[in-house]
């Protein structure tokens, strides 16, 4: 509640929240409210020409380069993006989370392994690698978000662990331990739920990384494979089009745009708020 | 100092060799197999299985391993599969194009970035401050392909400013250089703004302040100096995000860079190849790393104390 109000206060962050917000329901609500069959090539829907339709009626942000209606695609595309943004980012904090309170707590040999191997992941370039996996394995909604999840639990893992190795150090886990805790019931129970914030952060600015990285490598060719709308392979689908039909790449770009801000929006806000030490700063 | 750096070095090394190995794994590990891809569609077992034989691809994973690794100490990269020259070679004669591609959106990055997030450090709280700020949101939030092709619809299809794509001119460089620099600007504003703020709260800005100095001759002189380390640390993460991303600006732009070099062979699972680029960038991130760590006591007194 309290983090709702601090929300509100911000006009940014809440502009963050309303485009979260109406993209979660349009993904929800895609066969309500799509106007037409996004897989369907309208009758029609191109020129006479065989060029793609310029928004206007009855298309109304256009055709795309089969006659197929382009809001109609886009909102399906959400579906697509939301869907890999979450489970993606939902993967890729679990094992951030995972590593980084097992490295912080364990230390010893069995932490700075995992720790250097961290540190490992940091000096993969992180794209190229999505880029290469995405291409060599068959490509479908869920080997995306797999490799996207791959690529993206390392910062919130060098977050958690040094969290974990400041909290470890606190007197009320001494203070557990005296009285006989297990390293079980520590973590879950007391050094866990010291790190939701973090999680919230990461689970929100993440998406907006993941939004990002599904709709490059959908535009590659080798993300979400067509017919399945996304907003990377609208563009993919279309970019030999593009000087002919721009609208055909602005308006999913915008799209992506505004909700990769929109999360980032969000998620700088709910940093701010969670975090004290932070407040004021930057 | 000098037992510091061997210990990184070595440490550098390490993990130089941690990529490799799990490159190594990853590729060898996937379904796609580069024999049937050289051999075609039409290609008998038999084809598949004699170029299977000729790359050295029956052999176990281990004996490949320690094969490729006994080649990587000695500066050898492999051949190519399906271009049959050395890796290294190819790489070589993609790198210039790339690194020019780099410092350029790194010196656009660096200019637009550190001139505004001084400006709003400086107006701090006011609409200045937040106009930039929502800019540099807006730029970290901006997906490269759609910038880089709004950037050539604009400035090459519509207004003929510039080459749609290609090669070898000033004029080349600016959209793909802009595109890269554009975006990363924003993380440098954000940065910057925050180390500027901090400097200025600072005594000895108020002392020059109260010493009479004029406003210009603070920033100059005894704010950004001050700011400068950060700027170093990201140029160094920096290179290494470069050397991913270009990827993509090289597709779009026809950039004859690594980036393009890797596309290519990863259509054709041109494996060495992959491998080269993929070890060639986690060098230049260990590489920019290690020399923002190096510069920084040489640029910071305070550092080089300790």
């Amino acid at each position: 509640m309290r983090v709702l109000k601090e929300i509100c206060r911000q006009p940014t962050a809440l502009f963050g929240l309303a485009v979260v917000l109406i993209v979660i329901a349009m993904a929800i609500a895609a066969p309500l409210i799509a106007p037409l069959n996004p897989d369907e090539q309208m009758f029609d829907g191109l020129t006479l020409e065989g060029a793609p339709m310029p928004p206007g009626a009855p298309f109304l942000l256009g055709t795309d380069t089969l006659g197929r209606d382009l809001f109609s695609r886009m909102l399906f595309g959400a579906r697509t993006s939301l869907i890999i943004g979450l489970v993606a980012n939902g993967i890729a904090v679990a094992i951030g989370l995972f590593v980084g309170t097992t490295a912080g707590y364990m230390r010893g040999w069995a932490g700075n392994l995992l720790m250097r191997f961290t540190d490992l992941m940091m000096a993969f370039p992180a794209l190229l690698l999505a880029i290469v996996l995405a291409a060599l394995l068959k490509p479908s909604l869920w080997i995306v978000a797999m490799v996207i999840a791959l690529v993206n639990w390392v910062q919130v893992a060098r977050i958690v662990y040094t969290e974990t190795r400041g909290l470890v150090e606190r007197d009320f886990i001494l203070a557990e331990r005296s009285l006989g805790a297990g390293h079980g019931r520590i973590l879950l129970l007391h050094i866990l739920p010291h790190l939701i914030p973090t999680a919230i952060v990461w689970g929100t600015l993440g998406i907006a990384t993941t939004v990002l990285l599904e709709a490059t490598l959908s535009f590659l060719g080798i993300g979400v494979q067509p017919p399945d709308p996304s907003w990377g392979n609208i563009i993919f689908e279309s970019q030999s089009y593009f000087q002919a039909a721009p609208w055909l790449v602005f308006f999913p770009g915008a799209v992506i745009l505004l909700t990769a801000l929109a999360f980032n929006l969000v998620g700088d806000a709910l940093r701010d708020i969670l975090d004290p030490t932070q407040r004021g700063r930057g | 100092m000098l037992s510091v750096f061997l210990k990184r070095l070595i440490q550098s090394a390490l993990i130089l060799f941690g990529v490799a190995a799990i490159t190594f794994v990853l590729l060898y590990a996937l379904p796609a197999d580069p024999a049937r891809m050289l051999a075609g569609r039409s290609a008998t077992a038999q084809t598949v299985a004699n170029i299977r034989h000729e790359l050295g691809l029956d052999q176990p994973l281990l004996v490949q391993f320690m094969h490729y690794i006994g080649g990587l100490v000695q500066g050898d990269l492999g051949r190519s599969y399906a271009q049959k020259t050395e890796v290294i070679t190819l790489i070589a004669a993609r790198l210039p194009a790339t690194l020019t591609l780099m410092a350029a959106g790194i010196l656009i990055e660096v200019v637009i970035g550190v001139t505004l997030g001084t400006l709003a450090a400086l107006n701090r709280g006011k609409f200045i401050d937040r106009a930039v700020m929502t800019t540099a949101f807006v730029g970290v939030s901006a997906p490269q392909f759609v910038v880089a092709l709004l950037l050539l619809y604009v400035f090459a299809a519509t207004l003929g400013w510039f080459p749609m794509s290609g090669y070898g001119t000033l004029s080349h460089v600016v959209l793909p250089a802009a595109t890269l620099g554009i975006l990363g600007a924003g993380w440098y504003a954000r940065m910057v703004r925050s180390a500027v703020v901090d400097v200025l709260n600072q005594d000895y800005v108020r002392t020059a302040r109260a010493k009479g100095l004029s406003q210009r001759r603070i920033i100059l002189r005894h704010v950004l100096p001050n700011a400068v380390l950060p700027i170093i640390a990201m140029i160094g993460i920096d290179i290494g995000q470069f050397m991913g991303g270009v990827v993509v600006v090289e597709a779009v732009y026809g950039w004859p860079g690594i980036g393009q070099l890797a596309w290519q062979a990863i259509q054709q699972v041109d494996i060495p190849i992959i491998m080269g680029v993929t070890l060639t960038s986690a060098l230049a991130i260990i590489i920019g790393n290690l020399v923002a760590d190096f510069l920084a006591p040489v640029i910071d007194p305070r550092i080089r104390s300790n």
